[in-house]
């Protein structure tokens, strides 16, 4: 049996050491905004945070996340607004979506270390999530967006 | 008494024979072994003193570190030369110690007390008990730390060489995001999608959260196993820094992968010699791994 915490949440789950972490997101614990995608940490969509960094969920071992604090996408923003979610909507970046909740993970990382993130960190730090809608520019706009919003939340907070 | 007793078994011993012959370590220890007191050393100070008698005496930091002969005794004239434990590198703690910045007695201090310092790298493996167990506060205080980071510092002379960590480090981060360009190239585009989402850095200090490669230690050495190593098996949170994990890539690559990956990272981030043989020794460390599973 593993603990960690879930979205503020501490949770027991009875998958072994080795179950991906995705899998006990999504199966044990039912929180499906997390995607299944390559299977072999290639293309973002299971980014979930683990103590606040985007992290490949389904090469993660649930025993290597014991006693850490994991957020999925349904935790990000107690009510789903985080500025990263209200400008992806704003600018309806999603075409099919599938990526998506692992795009904004990654995004949020990415701001967290770098609050005005120029193209080349963008590149860098985003490569690794991959989108077949070709949706890059709105993420790049919206990422940006997202960006001076939260610089202007933070100076005027 | 509230439980019922319980029948148990003593497990059985596992050593191999004839190790497994306990009183054949008698001829083991006259021939290697040597008990005796710590002298300390008048020309040094109280605190250097101190660092040795706890690295020597109590946490045997050469039981690792220094490599030993046929019969398995502490080879004494290569005192903390590096060795391999458990299929990981036991890096030298001498001048012979290849990472880029100068492990000094601040940057061993971070390392031993926190597990991690950020212009080096991650404990992992065999370290993680070390760091985590053996020398946890608040049983051992951090003045006891410091000096066990002041006696190693000593060894490989950091306080004699020049610092080097604002050079090393600025060189470190104008590589940093190699790799993350449009071109076509196959190595940078793995590099691209597995490492420098995390492990990218920019401006003039590598964050904490995001190690960074080219300072990294297993890059350095001369051997890729502890690269290999943490790529295949990831670091969990109960190592190396508490809350960073890296995921584990053993099912993303195959060993020809994984090998490019290895000789991309050394060739665009070091100025040491490629490794060699990268794609056989990716697949030895793989086979270690499944086998200890």
């Amino acid at each position: 049996m593993t603990t960690f915490t879930l979205n503020g949440r501490t949770v027991w789950v009875h998958s072994p050491n080795d179950a991906p972490l995705l899998w006990v997101i999504r199966d044990e614990l039912g929180l499906t905004g997390t995607k299944f995608g390559c299977g072999i940490g290639m293309c973002g969509a299971c980014t979930v945070h683990v103590e606040g960094r985007a992290t490949r969920s389904y090469i993660t071992a649930v025993g290597a996340v014991a006693g850490a604090k994991v957020t999925t996408i349904e935790g990000l923003d107690p009510e789903g607004r985080h500025p990263l979610q209200t400008a992806w909507i704003e600018l309806q970046v999603p075409q099919c979506g599938y990526c998506q909740s692992g795009q904004i993970m990654q995004a949020a990382t990415l701001l967290k270390d770098y609050p005005n993130p120029t193209d080349q960190d963008i590149n860098a730090v985003m490569a690794g999530s991959l989108c077949r809608c070709m949706t890059y520019l709105r993420i790049r706009k919206a990422i940006k967006l997202a960006a001076g919003r939260m610089r202007e939340g933070a100076t005027r907070g | 008494m509230t439980r019922p007793a319980v029948s148990a078994t003593v497990p059985p011993n596992t050593v191999p024979f004839p190790l497994s012959v306990r009183f054949l370590q008698e001829g083991w220890k006259i021939l290697c072994f040597r008990s005796s007191r710590y002298r300390p050393d008048p020309a040094k100070d109280a605190q250097w003193n101190r660092g040795a008698y706890l690295a020597q005496a109590v946490s045997d930091c050469g039981g690792c570190h220094t490599p030993r002969n046929a019969l398995g005794g502490e080879k004494l004239r290569d005192a903390y030369a590096g060795t391999v434990v458990d299929n990981w590198i036991a890096p030298p703690l001498t001048e012979a110690n290849p990472s880029p910045v100068l492990w000094t007695q601040e940057e061993l201090f971070s390392y031993l007390r926190t597990g991690v310092d950020p212009l080096h790298g991650a404990a992992a493996a065999t370290m993680t008990p070390i760091i985590r167990d053996g020398l946890d506060l608040p049983v051992v205080p951090d003045s006891d730390v410091s000096a066990i980071a002041l006696y190693i510092s000593d060894i490989d002379h950091a306080g004699a060489r020049e610092s080097n960590v604002e050079a090393a480090t600025r060189e470190a981060l104008q590589n940093s995001s190699l790799g993350s360009g449009q071109d076509y190239d196959p190595d940078a585009n793995l590099c691209a999608s597995v490492c420098l989402s995390c492990h990218y850095n920019t401006g003039t200090v590598p964050l904490p959260a995001r190690p960074e490669l080219a300072l990294n230690s297993a890059l350095s050495l001369p051997e890729p196993t502890n690269f290999i190593q943490a790529v295949l098996r990831g670091i969990g949170n109960t190592e190396g820094a508490p809350g960073l994990v890296m995921p584990a890539y053993a099912s993303s690559f195959t060993d020809a992968e994984l090998a490019r990956l290895a000789a991309y990272l050394r060739r665009t981030r070091t100025t040491r010699p490629p490794w060699t043989d990268l794609e056989n020794k990716v697949s030895g460390v793989r086979r270690e791994l499944t086998a200890s599973h």
